[in-house]
């Protein structure tokens, strides 16, 4: 039971991280990486949507039909959005001015519709909960690391705190964002795929020597399953 | 006149779409492995921004605005869902008038839809566009019009990126840049290219 959980939550923040491994959402990725803080404020405000549209849509899934799910989930996610909008705009002002159009386009951010089409309407809700919450994470991790790549070499700053007098002004344009999240992509890839070759060798060794201890007892156990097919 | 030029420059090249404001990354970066397929696409998304344009802006200002019961804050709710409706009308359509049209243009409408590219420019043109304008005074037609060009804005960078990306399938590239990351990095320089039109306004 914990294992399940502890697998969705794996999967959300590294194995199908929705921002390196599945590239989805780039456009908020690439408008707001330039600024540390408004990422990690949209990556904040996308963990609130999408864990609230994920147990909502779980919580529909035996009601809503299928031939018209789609605008269900549309007409859900707009509502957070436009709740999230009001909320924002009221009481974080200087993050709402900062997300600027990116807030009304969550809407049609594909991490949130592709977590309700792959997962919330086929799992639980608190399942669809922790996915929501792994991968609204994932990315908001994802984000605000390459804001703060592309914040120090753009403004010398991190989080607003200017800490270098030394700037390359690409890094504040969308040129450097493509640069820092295409670079993030391949380094992170890299990491996962040798992580991950690793893991086979050692399980390619731990068989073999397995294989190798029980060679006679399989062999027997053939021989054996032999005899009872022969009679 | 003034108006017209400074529309159709900051529509196409200095506040493109694709590298200044980054919206509809998704098409440019999924779509753009054949000349042919970008495109399409691009023609596709132009149209949908045209006509979601000609329709969201008059209904969010003689309308919306204007009504007794003050519903601006549906904007969202109700952009989405004329952008949805549109694009499955216009798919019908198509079919419908010319079968050849809707097998070259067919495939890439239903994932407008959850494009980037037709919300924003919606939400653009109802909200501030006095750096744009220059003191002229924000109507439909002139919100067309940014629509038509920032569509046109998106599919030059879109043809672009396909011819960059047809090129770079014949070069032998590392594992872990393969894909996407070299994509992005080239994606990085178009954008650096597109920064010189800045000093023309």
């Amino acid at each position: 039971m914990k294992n399940k959980y502890g697998k969705i939550t794996l999967d959300g923040l590294i194995f199908s991280n929705p921002t390196f491994m599945l590239v989805l959402g780039t456009c908020p990725t690439l408008g707001l990486i330039s600024s540390a803080t408004s990422a990690a404020g949209m990556g904040l405000t996308v963990v609130v949507i999408l864990t609230l549209s994920n147990m909502l849509i779980s919580l529909l899934r035996k009601i809503v039909p299928n031939e018209v799910r789609i605008p269900c989930y549309i007409v859900i996610i707009a509502t957070l959005v436009t709740l999230a909008r009001m909320i924002l705009e009221k009481f974080v002002p200087d993050l709402y001015d900062s997300l600027g159009g990116f807030l009304a386009l969550i809407v049609v951010n594909c991490i949130i519709l592709g977590r309700a089409e792959a997962f919330a309407n086929k799992h639980t809700v608190l399942e669809s909960a922790v996915d929501g919450l792994a991968n609204g994470f994932g990315f908001t991790l994802a984000l605000t690391v390459m804001g703060i790549i592309c914040e120090f070499l753009g403004s010398g700053s991190i989080f607003g705190l200017k800490i270098m007098s030394f700037t390359i002004g690409m890094f504040a344009t969308p040129a450097g964002s493509f640069i820092v999240y295409g670079l993030s992509i391949a380094v992170f890839t890299y990491i996962i795929d040798t992580f991950q070759r690793a893991r086979r060798v050692k399980a390619n060794v731990l068989t073999r020597e397995s294989l190798a201890n029980n060679a006679p007892e399989t062999k027997a156990d053939v021989q054996d399953g032999a005899k009872e097919a022969n009679v | 006149m003034s108006t017209f030029i400074a529309i159709i420059l900051a529509a196409v090249l200095t506040n493109n779409f694709i590298t200044v404001k980054t919206y509809g990354i998704c098409p440019f970066l999924g779509v753009s492995k054949k000349t042919s397929s970008a495109l399409g696409m691009g023609v596709a998304v132009t149209l949908v921004m045209v006509i979601a344009t000609a329709v969201t802006y008059p209904l969010y200002n003689y309308v919306m605005k204007t009504a007794w019961w003050d519903f601006q804050f549906l904007e969202i709710i109700l952009f989405i869902f004329i952008i949805a409706s549109l694009v499955q009308m216009l798919e019908k359509i198509i079919q419908k008038v010319s079968p050849s049209l809707y097998k070259a243009m067919g495939i890439y409408l239903p994932l407008i839809t959850t494009n980037c590219a037709v919300l924003g420019v919606c939400e653009l043109v109802i909200g501030d566009m006095s750096t744009i304008l220059k003191g002229a005074a924000m109507n439909t037609g002139w919100a067309i019009l940014y629509a038509l060009f920032a569509g046109i804005g998106f599919t030059l960078v879109m043809v672009i990126m396909s011819g960059l990306r047809e090129k770079l399938q014949c070069v032998k590239v590392s594992k872990s840049l393969a894909g996407f990351p070299i994509s992005m990095i080239t994606a990085a320089f178009i954008c650096m290219a597109f920064t010189v039109f800045t000093y023309i306004v």
